[in-house]
Parts: C-alpha cells; structure tokens; sequence
C-alpha cells in the first residue's frame, strides 16, 4: 500500500507526467484548449481510477491476511463458562406442581416443624393407634412439647384447609423427615407432594381421574393408573396407586407410586367442615421415589449428598 | 403376617398348582400388600436314612468326628462324616445326598474331609430350616417318627411347603390370623371359606376363680372383655412338637420351644386369640385382673424384672403379679419340663390398655400385636377348646371340668348405609345386590330399612363403625377396578404465590450463572449452629431434637452454611474441587428465653376453638427462607492464555449483587464482621436498615477445621425478608436518550476511606444530572503522599430534558470534589 502510494506521487502529483503537462497548457493554442484540458482530465481519471482499483485490491488482501492471521483454534478458547444446576428433586417438585397449577389448583405451604396435632391428631390418628407409632418420627425435645417434624406434607393439608374457603384444590410439595438412616433405599430427610381436594360431590372417580392426568403429564399418553385397598388414618376408603410407566427403559411396567383416598369424615370435622355437604379425596407420592423410577436412579445417596456431578447431569431440566 | 400355604388350604379352596404369585395377587386385590415369600429353599435327594455303625476319630484340631455308615435305602450303605454326638447306632437320620441344594444356597456333593470321602451330609435342624439347633443332628425319633428308610424327608417334615408374606394395615388386625387371611382370600376368589373358629368343640368347665377388678380404665374403656380359662391335667410337657406344627410355625417364623408353646402359638396363629399357658401347680388361687400399683415390680418371661406403671393391666394370684396382660408371661408360673397341669387362659384386653403398656416396657408380641390391632371379642371360647384339643391329642392330657368363662357382651351397633352413599362416595353405579352381597360376604348382618340399609358388622370387625368404612369394603370387595376416571373441574387458580415465583426465580438465576443447588439436611451440631447461627459468638438458641440419629447433629439449623461447608468438603473430598454450591432452604429460629410447644393437644375430631387454633399455630418457631452459597476453588481455570481467577469474597459479593438484581431489591453491602469470618474481609448485607444476611470469607483457621481449603467464602440472605421488601410492581422510569457526558474523576483520600463511602458522596455532591458512577482504580505509590490514595472514578452525567454541556457535567463533578473534601479531606489528583 506504500508502495502505491509512492507510485501514484509520481504519476499524479507536483512532478509528474500529468502535471507537467497540465503546466503547459499555456502554451496551447486557446483554441485547442478546451480539447487538451479534456484529454488531460481523461488521462487523470484513468489514472486515479486505476490506482482506486489497485487499492481495494490491496486492502481487501490485507484485511484477508490479518484475518487469517487472527484464527485460533476454536476447541481450545479459554472459557468463562462456569456449569450450574438446580437440583433434580427442586426442579421435579416444580415440574408436578405446574401441571396442577395447569388444572387450577393453587400450591400451598406449611411449616416443617410442626405441632404435633396438626400433623396426626387432626388427621384422625388416635393418639393411641398403632398407626401413630408407625410412622417414625422425630420429635422435638421435650417430648411433652408436643412439637415434631412433619411425617408427611399432610399438615399442610389440614392448614388449607382451615385458611381457604371451600371448596380446595391445593397441592403442597415439601419436604418430610421420618427416622430411617440413610441407605440406598431410605433417607431420613425427604420429599413429598400432597394433594387435597373438597369440594360438592368429589367421588373416587375423580381422584382416579386426577392422578391419571398427572401421570400422563408425566409419562405420556399410555400412562394408567391402578388403585389397591389399603389404609390410612386420615382417608376412608384408602388405596395404594400404582402407575403404568409406558416408556420405562426397560420395558413398560406397574409401579408403586403413592398413596390416597377420600378424606375421611373425621378430618373435615378437624377443619370444621360438614362432610355430609363436602367430601374430597387426597393424594401423595415421594418425590425421590417418583426421580427414582422415572430417571432411572439406583442408589437414593446420590439425591442427598451433594455431589455436584450428579446435580449437573441434569442441569435445569428433569 | 407370614401364611404357610398348607395351612391356608385347611380353610379355604385352593387349586393344588397355585404360585405363590398367584396368591399374593388374590390377597393384594383385597388390600394386603405383597412383601416376601417363605419357602426351606430345599430340593434334590434328601432322605431318612439309619445309622448302622460309626467310628470315632480323634482330629489333629481336638475335635472327633464319626465315620458312619448310613443306610439310604440303597443296595449299599453310604460313607458320611458327621462331627455331631448326639446320636446312636441305629438311630434315624436326615441325610442330604450329593446333588441336594440347602438354603445358602449350600450344594451338597461327595466331598473328601477328614481322611474320608464324604458322601452325603447328616442334617441338623438349623440347616433344614426348622429350628436354631446345630450342635447336633436331627434325631427323627426326638420328632416321634420312625419313617421307613430312604422315605423322602422333604415330603415327610413339610419342607416342600411355603409362606406368603402379607402386610396387615393396623385397621384390620383379623387378619393377622389364618382364619382371618383364608376368609379374605375366599372374599378376593370367591372360594369356599371354613371358619376354623368353629371347629373345636367347646366343653363345659367352670369354678376356676377369676376376678375382674379393673378400678382405672383407661379412657373409659374397661381392660377385659372376655377371660376364659381351661384346665388339662396329665399332660407330658416334654413330648415332642409334631413336624408338621414345627415346619408351619417356622414357615410363620416362630421358633418351636416346646409342646405347650408350640401349641398357644399355633392356636394364635390359627384363630388369632393370644393364648397364656401356666403351670396351674405353681398358681396360688385363683386370677386376679387389676391395674399394678406404683412401684409393683415384675419378672417376665425373658428374665427381667419389671416396675409397673399404674395404667398396666395385671394377671395376678394370691403371690402378686404373674403376668403383664396380654404382652407377657411371668417367670413364677412359666410351665417347665416338669409340668403336668396346665391352665390356659384366652383373653380379650382392651387395644388401647395394650398399646400403651407394650410401649412403655418396649415390650411388643406377638400377642400384644393383636390385641393392640383387635381381636374378635367371640374368638377366645374356641380358641380355649383348641388349645385343649391339641394338649390332649399331642400332650395326652385329660380335659378338666376345672375352668371359668367370662364371656364378651359384645353387641355390635348397627350403622346406617342410606342408599346412593356408596355411589356418592365412589362415583361407581352398585348395584343394590352388590352392596349388600359384599357386605354380608365379610360377615356383616344386612338388613333393609327405608331409607337404605341397616348393617352390622361382625364382631372381628371393630373398624366398621360408620357409613364411609362399610363403602369402603363394597368397593374393596367389588374391585377397585370397576372406579373409572373423572377428571374434576377445579374453580379458577390464581397461579403461584409471589413468594412461590420469586423463590424458583432466585434459585433459576442462581443455577444460571453457575452455581449447583444442593439439599442439605437440617440436622447439624450446635457447635455448627453457635458458628453461623448466632450473631455473636457463644450459645445460640437451638431446637434440639428428642430422638435424632446422630448425636453429633442432633440440633436444627438456624443457617444454612453449616450444610453446604459438608457438603463442599464432601465434594473437595471426591477430587472436585472448584465449587460453587447454593441451597434455598428453610431455617429454624427459636427466640431465646421462649418455649414453644403445646401442653396438651385438643380432640381431632372436631374444630378446636379459635383460641385453641391460635394457640396451635403460634407453638412453632419462625422457619424463614434463607438462600446462601459457597466458593471455593477457581472460578476461571487456568487455559491457554488464561491465568487461573480464584473464587473468593468477589465471588459472593457478585452473587449478592445477582439476587439483588434477581428481586429487583436495592442491597446495601457494608464493612461488616462476624465471629467466624474473615475480620477484613467479611460484609454485611442490609436493606435500608434492616440486616438481611451477610457475606465474605470464612476465618482460615475455621477452613481448616472444617477441612476446606483456606479460602472458603460464602454468603446467607434471609430470602423471606428479601421477597418481602421487593416492590410488589417495579415502578419503570423511562429511558432518557439525550447524549451523556463522561468524565473520569481521581480522588486522593487516607487509605482509610473507603471507597464505598466516596461513591455515596459524589453521587450525593454531583447531585441528579450524575447518572452512574463506578470505581476504576486504586493507586498508590510514586506521586501518591504516604498513607494515602487515588481512587478513580468513571462518571457519566446525563439530563432528562435537554443535551448537557461539558461545562454542566464540569460544575457537576466539581461539586462532588468540593463535597468530599469537606466530609472527607478528599483532594483532586492533579
């Protein structure tokens, strides 16, 4: 580019061929002026237009060499990028709670270290029946207090209850503490969601129907729900839910998902409801037991540990 | 509840080629969920043979084994080396050929031992499965069987049969019996059910004094409902237990003890009525039934001595106690090897007396299992009579006119099922038939009213007390599967909670920018809780759990730091060590000097007033959201052309920053200091005057102890407080697009001064034509005056109204000086 810089002073400026030239155009006939000034003029502009030429040529080449001469290796940039993750079991309890959130139900909250007759006496566990021993709690000291941790997320279902006006359809995802040590199958500290309907002329049909919704959200189309007799303090009749998981990886098959029920009379009556105007059903399952069998994981220490790898698998997406 | 199938077959029909899968399916159908199936895990060429001769070697170890000769019921006697003594020649024996599997699974082949090829083994009852005895061999004439030779064992000790496993719901302890499972197992089939309660014949007996004198009932429920007992005399109590009961109490898992035992706990099993068999020898009168007195003690049967609490419901005869009712035995009248007469006693105890007392003594049975759970109030006259069938056929006994029978008034209130209930409840069409035919097929009395029906249940069933437990049976015997699905139209939701989205958009924002949510439990030390869960330094106030599992965390955190640093180090501790953890979690924050709790708990069957309520909602500490997160390590690695950047204090301050501008809440960050943080580098984090959290880095030595690198920083937000001072709706300003004008700014100030400070009084001096400041440097040095610094600032001034002029922003970044060396001794670098 230099180099035509210095070319295009010799052939332009003071000097030059050109401007020679042009110096003697008083010594033209005045006649002929007009004709050379033309022909001068042409012979500048073919001049600058080649030198114009020639430059884009050059710069177009320079800006070609400094480009390739700026390419790195695209595998081997440093990178700012730092990996984060919300944990599976968080994104998983919002993923069901949003489905319900879709259907018009609202999520509820309760504390996690609850008064004991909110998490059994209202519940319709006699203080005396086996099923209260049944469930390994931790109680807070002194005993006497009456103070626990939540078995399970049903306080928060006697709380809505008693706080929101008829009728209800509430879910409450939290988190519930039973005595277990931690072993693959067990942990002391877990996750559960609850959920509670009451409304005029609830029936069994429409719990089935619910959870059979859910499931479907969950694990698509095929997915169906079996309910077998069982029991709990807090519904009459009670049954055991099983779901059919049509895209387990191994084949599709029943699994024990949870259990539920219609709300036994008794509970309405805690939460001063008559239950022969109202009746609803109630529902809960295990969040790291729905993780378990849904993502196929093995060993319930890896949800609790911490471990960064296991979080990281997953990202923001379960 | 564990049922030998040969046994279930005596009461209800049972194709003879069932799988145990099939079984548990019929049981599951009608709300008995399947747990485990029991079999002796015993096949191939297992035998009686006879031992013909024996030779005792003595071993360079110190024991002696026997090389006998054993018929098999083969052309020649087989060669086995056997190391028990407990048998003669002649005797009979279980010999296991090679080829033979025992549970283990142990197969069995010839095998050289001892000098010898061993070619077979002689079996002890252990490892047939049949009892805990392995220092010697099964002896089969210790059985009473004197089976030809080469007979199979399997077939003549029952080791073909097998148990399934069921799980009895608390609510229907009938179950817990064969008579209770063959009776669901007929209801789920539809075979024919016999009620073995009504096998035995029931004899006449009277004059054994029995007094009731139950003077402390508790909650107003009376201890006995029915005391019958029954005398047989003569029995040999030394006789051998029958294979086929030992086989079906092991398959049940009870452990045979004797002749008298096996039998009170075959005959619970049976018809599930705990029975109690004394040494009437060793009574003194009659029985008496009271609650204990204070300080009353008693030996029970596993040899301990006992002090009773005055709810305890006692046997007692002239000598005192002898007996904890219907949980155990006392030693004073255990029946021995020299017994002969033997008093059996088949009572009804009240649940609730039961419960309690096996609680207190830790004490549960198998019978206080049952009593606790219900048992048929009308069970115990035929389960009196059994137990007297069986020590007279297997015992030799002689039944004794000698008895009493205190039977239960039990009337069973009728309950109402008014018509269209159960279709109301179950959204299922039943048919009328269907509902009465379900109901009288569980042992219910049916009858038609008016309005619906009037039922009532059988005397085995006391959770049928309302109109919602009898649908539930209809729809149980029905099928659960006839209930369709009905998708219920819920009223108009409002979506998530503010606090609900704020919470998920913090944790979202968090993950964005690199951070990895974990869950830690709330279960930590006080010493934890004492170092980030007190303000200061010395006790924090805790909720100490009454039962935790580990001691050493037995308290509930009040911050959530404690729980990442274990977690990091767990982390550090599997080679990953660049880490950048968050937790939104909840925190437990009792007030010092506060009780919390309840006295005593209302009723739960009806609405406790609203003082009561109140009172129930306030017995519980505050349990806020907190969020708070952990670095350490690098946050950029070092790479090509990159020079590794350590986590640290910046690390938690940006993040600060980021939740901050995730609520949209203006954060103060302030020197601040903590007793477990870093004395220069710890900052609290306020919203206007309020402390909401803070942040920095731990003390190194408090890294260390807890095994973190030396640079730990972290930060705790109260989130609740936060999402609670965030604008319910920002108010937007708009955006202004007259030219700024940007001018930098040097200030020399101590180095004392801190550089927040100077921001806060050039915005304050510069006034509102300043729209954003930022430090860009901090020097010091040459040109610098000693103790001293320039920090420089980038100002940029815009107007709302108008294109400012240099000379504006001039006056404007004059001010600011003029206001900081007056405040501060600030002086403009030249």
């Amino acid at each position: 580019m230099a180099d035509l810089k210095t070319v295009r002073g010799a052939h332009l400026a003071e000097g030059s061929p050109l401007a020679a030239l042009n110096a003697q155009m008083k010594n033209v006939a005045p006649a002929d002026r007009a004709a050379t000034g033309k022909l001068i003029g042409a012979a500048r502009g073919r001049v600058n237009g080649a030198f114009s030429a020639r430059e884009a040529e050059l710069a177009v080449a320079e800006e070609q060499a400094k480009l390739a001469a700026e390419a790195v290796d695209v595998t081997a940039v440093a990178t700012r990028y730092v990996k984060g993750a919300r944990h599976p079991l968080s994104l998983l309890m919002e993923h069901m709670s949003d489905i319900f959130v879709g259907m018009g139900w609202e999520v509820a909250e309760g504390p996690e270290l609850e008064n004991e007759w909110f998490n059994f006496d209202a519940l319709n566990f006699d203080e005396d029946h086996p099923a209260r021993a049944m469930q390994d709690t931790f109680f807070i000291d002194p005993v006497d207090s009456h103070l626990l941790l939540r078995t399970h997320t049903s306080p928060v279902q006697i709380r809505s209850l008693l706080e929101r006006p008829l009728p209800v359809y509430v879910v409450a995802p939290g988190r519930v503490f039973r005595t277990d040590e931690l072993d693959a199958t067990h942990t002391p500290v877990f996750h559960q969601l609850e959920g509670i309907a009451i409304d005029k002329g609830l029936t069994m049909a429409h719990l089935r129907g619910t959870l059979e919704h859910l499931a479907r959200a969950m694990f698509g189309e095929g997915a169906q729900i079996r309910l077998r007799p069982n029991y709990f303090p807090f519904t009459e009749p009670s049954a055991e839910m099983d779901v059919w998981q049509p895209n387990a990886k191994g084949g599709a098959r029943w699994v024990e998902w949870g259990g539920c029920g219609m709300v036994n009379p008794n509970v309405l009556r805690a939460a001063g409801i008559d239950p022969d105007e109202y009746q609803g059903f109630a529902f809960g399952m295990g969040i790291e037991r729905t993780l378990q069998f849904r993502n196929e994981m093995n060993d319930m220490r890896d949800m609790v540990e911490g471990d960064i790898r296991f979080s990281q698998q997953f990202g923001m997406v379960v | 509840m564990k049922v030998p199938m040969s046994w279930l077959r005596e009461f209800v029909e049972i194709p003879a080629d069932i799988t145990h899968e099939q079984v548990h399916a019929a049981l599951v159908k009608v709300g008995f969920e399947e747990e485990d199936v029991h079999g002796f895990d015993i096949s191939g060429p297992v035998v009686v043979g006879q031992v013909l001769e024996f030779v005792g070697e003595p071993q360079s170890n110190g024991k002696t084994i026997n090389w006998c000769q054993v018929d098999v019921g083969e052309a020649e006697p087989r060669g086995i080396v056997c190391g028990a003594h407990n048998f003669v020649v002649g005797d009979k024996v279980v010999v296991t050929l090679p080829g033979s599997v025992l549970p283990g699974p142990f197969p069995i082949a010839a095998r050289k031992t001892y000098g010898h090829v061993s070619d077979g083994m002689i079996a002890s009852t252990r490892e047939l499965g049949l009892g805990d005895e392995h220092d010697g061999i099964l002896v089969l004439s210790t059985l009473g069987l004197d089976p030809a030779v080469g007979t199979s064992a399997i077939e003549l000790l029952g080791l073909d049969d097998f148990a399934v496993e069921i799980n009895v719901t608390p609510d229907r302890g009938y179950a817990m019996s064969l008579r209770g499972v063959a009776r669901e197992y007929a209801l789920s089939t539809g075979a024919t059910f016999t009620d073995p309660a009504d096998a035995p014949a029931i004899t006449e007996a009277s004059g054994f004094p029995v007094v009731i004198a139950d003077d402390a009932p508790i909650r107003g429920r009376a201890g006995v409902r029915a005391f019958v007992t029954r005398v047989v005399r003569n029995v040999d109590v030394t006789k051998p237990t029958p294979t086929w009961m030992i086989t079906r109490l092991a398959l049940a898992g009870i452990r045979s003890i004797s002749l008298t035992v096996d039998i009170t706990n075959y005959v619970m099993l049976e018809l599930g009525q705990p029975i109690h068999a004394y040494d009437l020898d060793r009574v003194a009168g009659g029985l008496t039934v009271r609650r204990a007195q204070a300080g009353e003690i008693l030996a029970t049967l596993d040899d301990k001595s006992r002090t009773l609490d005055p709810e305890d419901l006692l046997i007692t005869d002239e000598s005192g106690p002898i007996g904890l009712a219907g949980v155990m035995g006392g030693a004073s009248t255990e029946i021995t090897d020299s017994s002969t007469n033997v008093l059996i006693e088949a009572a009804n105890f009240e649940p609730i007396s039961i419960a309690r007392t096996a609680r207190r003594h830790k004490l549960g049975s198998e019978a206080s299992r049952r009593f606790e759970r219900g048992v048929d109030p009308l069970v115990a006259p035929a389960a009196a009579a059994r137990v007297v069938e069986l020590l007279v056929e297997l015992g030799g006994g002689t039944v004794d006119e000698l008895g009493s029978d205190l039977l239960a008034d039990h009337v069973a209130d009728a309950v109402d099922l008014p018509e269209g209930y159960a279709q109301g409840l179950i959204g299922v069409n039943y048919s009328a038939d269907e509902i009465t035919d379900s109901l009288q097929a569980i042992g219910a009395t049916v009858e038609s009213t008016e309005t619906g029906w009037s039922v009532t249940p059988p005397s085995w069933r006391p959770d049928l007390g309302d109109k919602t437990t009898l649908v539930e049976e209809v729809a149980r015997i029905v099928g659960y599967n006839r209930i369709p699905a009905v998708l219920p139209v819920a009223p108009p939701g409002r979506g998530l909670t503010r606090a609900q989205r704020l919470r998920r958009t913090v944790s979202n924002s968090l993950a964005a920018s690199g951070l990895t949510e974990v869950l830690a439990y709330p279960f930590i030390s006080q010493h934890s809780n004492d170092l980030f869960g007190a303000s200061e330094a010395g006790g924090a106030t805790t909720i100490k759990l009454a039962n935790a599992l580990d001691p050493d965390a037995a308290t509930m955190r009040r911050s959530l730091i404690p729980g990442l640093a274990a977690i990091a180090h767990r982390n550090v501790s599997r080679g990953l060590t660049d880490l950048a953890l968050f937790e939104v979690g909840t925190v437990f924050l009792p007030e010092a000097g506060r009780s919390y709790g309840s006295t005593s708990l209302p009723l739960g069957y009806e609405l406790p007033s609203d003082a009561v309520l109140a009172d129930l909602r306030s017995s519980i500490p505050q349990q806020p959201w907190h969020v708070a997160a952990l670095f350490l390590g690098d946050a950029v690695t070092r790479q090509p052309g990159q020079q590794p950047v350590s986590r640290g204090l910046a690390d938690a301050l940006a993040t600060v920053q980021l939740v901050a501008a995730t609520l949209s809440v203006e954060i103060d960050i302030v020197t601040g200091s903590h007793h477990s943080m870093h004395p220069g580098r710890t900052a609290e984090l306020r919203v206007g005057d309020n402390t909401v959290g803070y942040a920095g880095e731990l003390l190194p030595a408090l890294a260390q102890e807890l095994d973190l690198p030396r640079v730990v920083a972290v930060l705790e937000l109260d989130l609740s407080v936060l999402i609670q001072s965030a604008a319910a709706d920002v108010a937007a300003t708009p955006i202004v697009s007259y030219p700024a004008a940007t001018q930098d700014l040097s200030l020399v100030v101590p180095t004392e001064v801190q550089a927040g400070e100077l921001l806060a009084l050039i915005r304050e001096g510069a006034g509102e034509l300043l729209e954003h400041v930022r430090l860009v440097d901090d020097y010091r040095g040459t040109g610098i005056p000693e103790a001293h610094k320039s920090l420089t600032f980038a100002l940029r001034f815009r107007a709302v109204d108008r294109t400012l002029t240099q000379a504006e922003a001039t006056d404007a970044k004059n001010a600011a000086v003029a206001l900081a060396g007056e405040r501060v001794g600030a002086e403009l670098r030249e």
